[in-house]
């Protein structure tokens, strides 16, 4: 707190007002693609939109991390402003749990409520009412109303494809805490194999998850559209992916930054951030694996 | 005086920057105050004039003015923006003028960031205010969107609402972050957090329950949008989902977001209430744990919303008892104003009047709420007026109370001038006329039967709807009156001191008035 006489208010910035025109326009494009879409009207205009929306977000990013970088390594920075960083990150961080136990909780709800009460257990068992004769299984192989909703005829095997995926995560935590060590002992060339083996694990798991879907649309009718079980699998699985590439870029950003000399054994939060955000997504899908595959 | 490191050294200490781009390129905590406080007070009064068309068909039985339809929409609108766009961005504002000055900051953590939280809400709230002009109409299923009339049975905008509750939750979510950022690492040497200021507290636990709960919102939006348009389950028994679900995760993130609404204006009523009464706060310690309490309980107590939809008798029974807990430290904080003005030197400016009325109307919403809370009785009164009687009262003369005092507290540090003192008080006892003669009646309109929410209704409530119409007309239009103080005390008015009020503390009082655009460049020393 005794360092307050160094901390570094901005001046103006335009990349705010730009970041706000990106997201609005990118949203308004993916809504307009959804609601055109489903009432049968042109999307192409709406794809435009979103197109657009999104040129400029890239931009943005661009601009504005660059914006923080050439300020970080012109040394504006002082250890209060790391510590402002630090605490954005974690409470960022948080708020993605968050956004994730709001996932969990829906899949929690179905298994122990709403899908035993659906076969007429418990207090709430008159449900069975709507349609009788329908027996609660989990994972949900029949749902209450097959006609609308087609059930999965399997499951994804837990032990095969994702535990092939576990094994990769769990591995690429581990090779981006010996890059963050070699990056504190100043050991380049070692920074940039682990931070590449980690980055390479990650991209063959994006790659595994992604055939993963393909077996499970193409062969095992597990779709967004088979009922609770598809619909609680995708949400969670999907952000859980999407955040694996958001994270994988992170730590692809990391190694260019590397490869151009930045960071010192001393100060590297953009590396550390982009490692906890790795870390995350790892824990992430461990409380997946155990509670969406195996369970 | 300040060892700037950066280039710009020699123009540190420069005013703000000429034309729209100072507003559009700003990374000043007070431009961005005064942006979210302007926003939200626009926003107040689109949503007034909402709550006004609502009042104009009540006012006698039958259809008169609007189609069912769209009183529908009208009742959505004006609570979803009322809720985002009045009463937070009004408390972000506050927090963003008075944080930095009350900790001795230099400014906000991040101040780019800063400016972004800003403007993603008014992107979001015109996409959100142009679903009024889409087909189909706005949204119409109440503020709460419970599923499956939002999803199942929603109009084809709903999807734009559903991203535009995604932009404000980005919005809320990075300006909590900042604020938690600032006060957790910002503070003069010598603050130790119990030295901090009651809204410094109070905002840093409504900051953590922003951040712990809009992620949540975000999740329950993208499982009804998912249900909307890619066929997936979570509200549709049909595939094994369930529509209480829905109000599961939503409440989870709703009874928070009431506190969210609330926390901060305790936290100003107790900078207020001892600078008038001249005696320091009653129990200063005792405040803060109660203020973390009630936020803690937030998270057991989201079931009490749901009473009558059909959850086990366990969970009726765990989330009746949670929610009367809340009384406790709520009684806590209710004592401890009491007791700072008892035997007090008081005095009624506006700021204080408002905080007086606070905290009578407030406890009067906080009973019913009680009331509410009792399980087997509420299946009486849920979904009825009597319930629309209760959280007005917390938000009227609660959240916006809260704001009008501190508007007019710390609008002379903010402006160098004094309001209109005898306007002010006009402004106060019209408001809160009004406002009881509007939300008074609707408690016995609500134990009498009177469903929520409805554009017509049986010939036995006309005579209260009608007073409660007139009270609110009366309420509307006195805002227009707190518009002009403002405005005239923004143009001039009487020279303010640097601590105008005798028995203020703190250190945005050391500061002159008006606060200078740079202040704290380097921090003051906190003995």
């Amino acid at each position: 707190m005794a360092t307050n006489q160094t901390y570094y208010v901005p001046e103006q910035s335009k990349w705010p007002i730009i970041a706000t025109v990106g997201l609005a326009t990118t949203l308004y494009g993916v809504a307009s693609i959804m609601v055109n879409g489903s009432q049968g009207e042109s999307t192409s205009g709406a794809w435009i939109t979103f197109g657009i929306g999104s040129l400029i977000m890239a931009y943005m990013l661009f601009g504005w991390f660059g914006t923080v970088i050439s300020e970080s390594r012109s040394g504006l920075y002082s250890p209060q402003m790391d510590r402002s960083f630090r605490w954005g990150m974690s409470w960022f961080i948080f708020s993605e749990v968050m956004f994730f136990a709001a996932f969990f909780g829906a899949l929690f709800y179905a298994r122990v409520f709403a899908v035993p009460w659906l076969g007429g257990e418990g207090d709430r068992g008159s449900s069975n009412m709507l349609w009788e004769g329908f027996q609660a299984t989990w994972p949900l192989l029949n749902n209450p109303d097959p006609e609308a909703f087609p059930a999965p005829e399997k499951i994804i095997d837990p032990w095969h494809l994702p535990l092939i995926n576990t094994i990769l995560l769990v591995s690429s935590s581990f090779t981006v805490t010996v890059a963050h060590h070699a990056l504190k002992h100043e050991n380049r060339a070692k920074v940039k194999i682990w931070l590449a083996a980690t980055i390479a694990l990650a991209l063959i798991f994006v790659a595994v998850q992604a055939y993963e879907y393909f077996e499970a649309y193409a062969h095992l009718n597990l779709t967004l559209r088979s009922g609770i079980y598809g619909s609680t699998f995708f949400m969670l699985t999907g952000f859980h992916g999407a955040h694996v590439i958001l994270g994988t870029l992170m730590l692809t950003i990391m190694l260019i930054r590397i490869m151009k000399g930045h960071f010192t054994p001393e100060q590297h939060f953009g590396f550390e951030a982009a490692s906890w955000y790795w870390h995350f997504v790892d824990v992430v899908w461990l409380g997946l694996f155990v509670f969406v595959y195996v369970l | 005086m300040s060892a700037v490191i950066d280039t710009h050294a020699q123009d540190h200490h420069h005013g703000p920057a000429k034309g729209f781009t100072r507003w559009l390129y700003t990374t000043n905590h007070k431009d961005i105050g005064s942006m979210y406080l302007i926003f939200s007070f626009a926003m107040f009064l689109l949503g007034g004039t909402m709550a006004m068309v609502i009042r104009a068909e009540l006012f006698q039985p039958g259809l008169q003015i609007v189609e069912p339809e769209f009183f529908n929409q009208m009742t959505t609108m004006h609570g979803l923006i009322m809720v985002f766009g009045a009463v937070m961005p009004a408390f972000v504002g506050l927090a963003n003028w008075m944080i930095p000055m009350m900790i001795g900051a230099p400014d906000m953590a991040l101040p780019r960031m800063n400016n972004w939280s800003f403007w993603l809400l008014p992107a979001a709230f015109l996409i959100l205010i142009s679903t009024l002009f889409m087909p189909g109409g706005a949204p119409n299923f109440g503020w709460t969107f419970y599923a499956p009339l939002s999803t199942t049975y929603g109009p084809p905008s709903t999807t734009f609402f559903i991203f535009a509750v995604h932009i404000m939750g980005v919005s809320s979510i990075m300006g909590a972050i900042n604020v938690i950022a600032t006060i957790l690492n910002l503070r003069a040497p010598g603050m130790t957090l119990m030295k901090m200021p009651l809204f410094v507290w109070t905002w840093l636990i409504t900051a953590f329950l922003l951040i712990a709960v809009m992620p949540v919102l975000a999740g329950v939006v993208t499982m009804m949008l998912m249900d909307i348009n890619f066929g997936t389950s979570f509200f549709n028994a049909a595939g094994g989902g369930d529509p209480v679900l829905f109000q599961h995760v939503f409440w989870f993130f709703g009874h928070p977001e009431v506190y969210i609404m609330i926390l901060p204006a305790f936290g100003a009523v107790s900078e207020i209430i001892p600078a008038f009464s001249r005696k320091p706060l009653f129990g200063y310690a005792s405040m803060v744990y109660a203020v973390g309490a009630i936020a803690l309980l937030s998270f057991v107590v989201w079931a009490h919303h749901m009473f009558t939809v059909g959850i086990p008798l366990a969970g009726e029974l765990f989330f009746m008892y949670a929610t009367m807990l809340i009384a406790v430290p709520t009684g806590v904080k209710v004592f401890n104003w009491v007791a700072t003005m008892f035997r007090g030197a008081l005095s009624f400016e506006a700021p204080m009047l408002f905080a007086v009325a606070f905290v009578i109307l407030f406890t009067i919403g906080g009973f019913s709420g009680l009331m509410l809370a009792v399980a087997p009785a509420d299946f009486q009164y849920h979904d009825t007026y009597f319930v629309v009687a209760h959280f007005h009262y917390v938000l009227v003369p609660g959240a916006i109370f809260g704001i009008f005092a501190s508007a007019y507290y710390w609008l002379p540090k903010w402006t160098g001038h004094m309001y209109d003192e005898t306007l002010a008080q006009t402004h106060f006892w019209l408001s809160f006329v009004g406002m009881n003669l509007a939300f008074f009646p609707m408690h016995f309109l609500g134990l009498a039967g009177m469903p929520r929410r409805i554009p017509d209704y049986a010939l036995q409530f006309a005579d209260f709807n009608m007073v409660s119409s007139i009270g609110a007309f009366m309420f509307g239009a006195t805002q227009l009156l707190f518009l002009f103080i403002v405005v005239k005390c923004v143009r001039g008015g009487e020279k303010a001191a640097a601590k105008p009020w005798e028995g203020a503390e703190g250190l945005e009082w050391t500061l002159p008035s008006p606060a200078p655009y740079h202040t704290f460049a380097t921090p003051p020393e906190i003995k």
